[in-house]
């Protein structure tokens, strides 16, 4: 909690990381808006509703994709992340703090993300909110959990910006198809499918949890 | 439960094809052991595996309380202060902010009391207390991160370079910081090109040279040309 506090009380004060990822996760909305939407005729576009599930983690992906390089890239400035392996605590819960700090980022990305595709497309996001809540936030803390323990392995790796996306991404398909289809389901109406792929993203996030407690310590220690 | 000798035997280090450290066996004590060498030498290399930072590719180090040797882990950790190159502190966060969270960290007590005397002991400008570390000089870096260093009291000290940076009365309050160090019997390993610094409070000496232990010696004291000539005798 220390460490996650510190991370949230650092963006609080620079508001660099989490302004960064809305404002870029805001123009990929815009860019798919300009991509997908068409005139029909009397002023009237297209529907393209039924693909906003996936405006929404596209968006969320390359703007947490930016926001975990960077709030990694503090941990190396002034060899903080050294000085943290060194301290009296289970090094596990250095992954947990950052994992976090992250999550947090990360869902305060899609509360912006969100409401600006409801806006552009006209989807009908906010119709089951307990379902789209329960998708984002475990979508964003299976993506925090994964992409924490990668971006920490590859912080003294000199092309990381690079290689994070490249080896981040083949493990994130399962989590981004199940929210992909979770939202499209519920889209569509399909509640008790939805609370299918909710209960896969559970166990998907269960599953990298314990594999990044177990193997964090060794993936960081030179 | 405090570190009062630490074992080293036959430790190696390979970066790949690169090898850092061959075979080293040392034993440290209380007091300050200088461990001294050219560029390259594997100091810091020795340094980090002896932190527990950095993984040995063979041997083993053992820090020894009493005579027992202790397990690893964060009890062990917490007896540990070091002070590298890098300063370990959030440019984000001010002085007594990064204090704060370091002395959160090793659960240090009176927190607040203990960080406001080390600022002072240090010799930090009060007014740049409240101000983010971000906008230090070098030299301020520095005196913070021997602050965060000297926090919670560690009982084996690990200094790379701690002089780097630091003007005169910086150098002074890193020399009393070393001096009330070594009479809570504290174990020091200081590797330094400063020898002048150090000279009057080394009672070890070990030279690396091309990642093996080249010469090691102890003594009551050594001064600055006794410690200059084992440097360049050994080193080179």
């Amino acid at each position: 909690m220390t460490l996650a506090w510190k991370d949230v009380r650092v963006e609080f004060r620079s508001r660099e990381i989490v302004y960064t990822m809305c404002f870029f996760a805001a123009m990929v909305v815009l860019l798919f808006s300009f991509a997908f939407l068409r005139p029909s005729g009397e002023g009237q576009t297209n529907n393209v509703a039924d693909l906003s599930p996936g405006f929404v983690w596209v968006a969320v992906l390359f703007a947490g994709t930016l926001g975990l390089s960077r709030a990694f890239d503090r941990e190396r400035e002034s060899g903080t992340m050294r000085g943290l392996l060194l301290a009296p605590i289970p090094r596990a819960s250095i992954f947990l703090g950052k994992a976090l700090a992250i999550f947090i980022m990360i869902f305060l990305v899609q509360i912006v993300v969100v409401p600006l595709v409801v806006l552009f497309f006209d989807a009908p996001l906010l119709e089951y909110p307990l379902v789209l809540v329960c998708t984002l936030l475990l979508g964003s803390a299976g993506f925090a959990i994964v992409g924490s323990v990668f971006a920490a392995m590859l912080l003294k790796t000199g092309s990381r910006d690079v290689l994070l996306p490249v080896v981040l991404y083949p493990i994130l398909v399962p989590l981004f198809i199940a929210a992909i289809k979770s939202t499209t389901s519920m889209l569509e109406g399909g509640l008790a499918d939805s609370w299918f792929w909710i209960r896969f993203l559970g166990v998907y996030d269960t599953i990298f949890t314990v594999a990044a407690l177990w193997t964090f310590e060794s993936l960081v220690i030179e | 439960m405090t570190v009062d000798a630490v074992k080293v035997s036959g430790l190696s280090k390979r970066y790949g094809l690169h090898r850092a450290l061959a075979s080293v066996d040392m034993e440290m004590g209380p007091g300050v052991c200088a461990l001294l060498g050219a560029n390259g030498a594997g100091k810091s290399t020795l340094l980090g595996i002896v932190s527990s930072i950095v993984r040995p590719s063979a041997g083993k180090v053992e820090y020894l309380s009493q005579g027992k040797a202790l397990r690893g882990g964060p009890g062990l950790r917490k007896q540990i202060g070091v002070l590298a190159h890098e300063s370990f502190l959030y440019s984000g966060l001010s002085a007594l902010e990064n204090l704060y969270f370091w002395g959160r960290l090793y659960q240090v007590e009176d927190m607040q009391e203990r960080s406001v005397s080390l600022l002072k002991t240090v010799g930090l400008d009060e007014k740049a207390w409240t101000r983010e570390a971000g906008t230090y000089s070098r030299g301020m870096v520095q005196r913070l991160a021997l602050a965060r260093t000297m926090l919670h009291e560690p009982s084996l000290l690990l200094l790379d370079e701690p002089f780097t940076g630091l003007d005169r009365t910086g150098a002074q309050a890193l020399a009393q910081a070393l001096q009330e160090a070594v009479t809570r019997k504290a174990v020091i390993l200081v590797i330094t090109h400063d020898l002048e610094s150090i000279a009057d409070i080394t009672t070890h000496v070990a030279v690396l040279r091309r990642g093996a232990i080249a010469h090691e010696t102890r003594s009551a004291g050594y001064s600055f040309a006794e410690l200059k000539d084992l440097y360049h005798a050994h080193s080179e």
